[in-house]
């Protein structure tokens, strides 16, 4: 039940952007579409689940006056082995994602979950933490993609539904504050209803 | 067991320790990815390349100085199975765009003639200079020359319809391409 | 026994209402409605109707299913919320980008904060300006006026008056040549429901101000300080910059400084606070007109001046009676 409870946590109580606002820099760069928000969402999750594992791992055989370089350093590397693997065999979903990859390195979520959750519990528990925040990032920036993509440019996952324009906004950087703002005005209502 | 103490040394071991290993799993990630990221930039551009030119056999690269500025472009000549000359995929710039360089490959075959073009970088609005890469703008180019045909848009005496609201990437799109025609003109014997 | 009622002050009704602005407001409206009738015929018609329709629907559904509160669509400024929206529109805008431009305008614009007096942005321009990013290439293709009698004027359709200065400047042509009458009289007619009758802007405006619904201060204010800064850059280098009338006159000077940047809710409270917001805008625009990428800059400048005022409010604080600051 515990680890039900862990995995499940991501998605709607803690979800890392709708609830807890954290990492909302790439979100709202990288959602112009579901398939790009997707991409981002799982390339921060393979972050997420090693660099959780790690820190856990070595929880006990880092100094407390220097965990914070020690963390960068582990979630640095695993960003740029991401970054290597990505430009070498999806070289095209690279491109479009390009700079925001590396910025994932100093995405809120990653050193955040390190600090509050992999420091302090198991390898196991870790990983499913990881998992969990992961795959909900993932799932907020798909919707957020989705919805940007559908009102934005009138197609979704790529496949065309309207021709012509839509509503640009949405593409553009406002609409992705608008976006988001509203998304996550119906979490919080979603949540009163739950409590 | 709690964490270390935070002695010097510790902390020391603990940074090298990590540095090290993280370093190592970089460099061998890097040894392993080295080929392949080759590979796929190369294919990209051939790709690119085949995207403008008709078919062709062999390619040669090099750098060739721009007629407007004193930059190089990189010229793609293409050549047949003979070795004849087919045409150059010329990749060229603008800086006149609404927001930031534009950067186009133009296929420009032995004649003279735009075979087609394809762009290769741009940040102009999403709806607006964006279309630049859309048939319909791009592809009023093909298969004209110099001789018959104004490069410029039809604001500016040309013959180029320009992207509606769009006129400043438009104008700056044809200036892409003017950059290419005329440094091709300019080194046509050469090739 | 008890005959004198004992309350704190105000003690005396002004005899205004909410209601009653609004409608003040809609009634100066009318002239600058009349004359885009006259100039976009049927059109002008059309785009006011569906705009004000619009905006007070959403509001309704609004208010009746989400917020569940008091209804007060009938105080009227959903109404001029449409008004202004439709006449910051060309007049040949097809109706579902006017509605969703409407929805954004009330939806986003007014009841995500909280419903009239809540928002800090003008509402309008709001769903302007999400119009014009969202709509690029309809909001600003420019219809030649189609006027309900008398032969059609020798419309010039594609550009308005200061979209073909920004054009001609950037392809280099001396601004003196550009401002030639001949050059630029087809020009007038062309543009937005609102922008192309500054004079009777100007009247709805001075009913206003005569109302004392608004104080002539702001928009006097905004107006002069663009003049003023045009003026200078003219005569510094008139082949660059353009007649000063141009600027005052041409584009939604007039609508926004008379209508919308006297907006109460989105407005400061003191007169000193009111002087910095207008010279703001004022300064603003005309920045944006002179070197910015757009060639009007009225509605950003003035929501960029509405996200200041809460600032202004703070700083221009009224000194409370009895507590003058001693002088040193």
């Amino acid at each position: 039940m515990a680890n039900w409870n862990n995995l499940t946590k991501g998605f709607f109580r803690e979800n890392p952007i709708l609830v807890l606002l954290l990492g909302c820099c790439p979100t709202l760069a990288t959602t112009t579409s579901a398939i790009n928000g997707l991409s981002m969402g799982l390339a921060t999750t393979f972050v997420l689940i090693l660099s959780n594992m790690s820190i856990s791992l070595l929880k006990n055989f880092i100094p407390n006056k220097v965990h914070i370089p020690c963390y960068i350093v582990v979630i640095a590397s695993f960003v740029t082995v991401l970054q290597l693997l990505m430009q070498a065999y999806v070289p095209s979903i690279y491109e479009t994602l390009g700079l925001f990859i590396p910025l994932i390195v100093v995405n809120c979520i990653v050193l955040g979950r390190a600090e509050a959750y992999a420091s302090k519990n198991n390898v196991f528990d870790s990983a499913v933490d990881g998992i969990s925040m992961g795959l909900g990032f993932a799932m907020a920036l798909t919707i957020l993609g989705s919805i940007r993509e559908i009102l934005g440019s009138g197609s979704i996952f790529g496949w065309k539904f309207i021709e012509g324009d839509a509503i640009l906004v949405f593409v553009l950087a406002p609409g992705a504050f608008i976006a988001m703002g509203y998304l996550i005005a119906i979490m919080n209502r979603l949540l009163k209803k739950t409590k | 067991m709690a964490a270390k103490k935070d002695t010097l040394l510790n902390m020391f071991v603990a940074l090298f320790v990590i540095c090290v290993v993280s370093g190592g799993v970089l460099g061998l990630v890097y040894n392993a990815t080295k080929d392949p990221i080759a590979a796929a930039e190369k294919a990209k551009k051939t790709e690119a390349i085949k995207n403008v030119l008709p078919e062709f056999k062999e390619l040669k690269d090099i750098n060739v100085k721009s007629a407007m500025e004193d930059v190089e472009l990189p010229f793609h000549l293409a050549y047949d199975a003979n070795g004849n000359f087919i045409g150059a995929a010329v990749e060229t710039f603008t800086n006149k765009g609404f927001s930031g360089n534009i950067s186009l490959m133009v296929g420009i075959l032995a004649d003279g003639t735009v075979n087609n073009i394809s762009v290769l970088q741009h940040a102009e609005t999403p709806g607006l200079g964006s279309k630049m890469s859309e048939p319909s703008f791009k592809d009023q180019f093909n298969n004209k020359h110099a001789d018959s045909f104004n490069f410029n848009v039809k604001k500016d005496g040309g013959d180029v319809d320009a992207i509606t609201a769009a006129t400043i990437s438009s104008r700056a799109f044809c200036d892409a391409v003017n950059r290419a025609i005329s440094t091709f003109e300019n080194n046509k014997g050469g090739f | 026994m008890n005959n004198y009622l004992i309350s704190g002050s105000p003690h005396v009704h002004g005899g205004e209402s909410t209601k009653k602005i609004m409608y003040s407001v809609i009634i100066a409206l009318m002239p600058a409605f009349l004359f885009s009738i006259y100039y976009f015929g049927f059109n002008a018609v059309r785009v006011t109707l569906i705009a004000v329709a619009a905006c007070v629907l959403t509001e309704w559904l609004i208010q009746k299913f989400l917020i569940k509160g008091e209804c007060t669509i009938g105080d009227g400024s959903a109404i001029i919320t449409g008004m202004l929206l439709a006449f910051n529109l060309p007049s040949n805008i097809p109706a579902w980008m006017i509605i969703v431009g409407s929805i954004v305008a009330i939806g986003i614009g007014k009841m995500s904060f909280g419903g009239l007096g809540n928002n800090p942005f003008n509402p309008a321009l709001v769903g302007r300006v999400f119009m014009l990013i969202s709509f690029p290439v309809a909001m600003t293709t420019w219809p030649a006026p189609q006027p309900l009698f008398g032969s059609q004027i020798d419309g010039f359709s594609g550009a308005t008056l200061l979209g073909y200065v920004k054009e001609g400047l950037s392809k280099g042509v001396s601004a003196s040549e550009l401002t030639i009458y001949e050059n630029i009289e087809p020009m007038i007619y062309s543009g937005s429901l609102g922008e192309i009758g500054s004079i009777a802007i100007i009247i709805g405006g001075l009913f206003l101000i005569f109302r004392k619904v608004i104080d002539w201060q702001t928009p006097v204010i905004i107006i002069a300080t663009a003049g003023i800064i045009a003026t200078v850059c003219w005569l510094i280098d008139p082949t660059q910059f353009v007649n000063p009338m141009i600027h005052i006159f041409g584009g939604g000077m007039m609508l926004g400084a008379f209508f919308m940047a006297t907006d109460m809710a989105t407005s400061p409270m003191t007169m000193k606070g009111k002087v910095v917001f207008a010279i703001g805008i004022g300064a603003l625009t005309i920045i944006i007109r002179l070197w910015g990428a757009y060639p009007e800059g009225m509605s950003f400048a003035i929501l960029i001046m509405n996200a200041f005022v809460p600032l202004i409010n703070k700083v221009c604080k009224p000194t409370r009676f009895g507590n003058n600051p001693v002088k040193q």
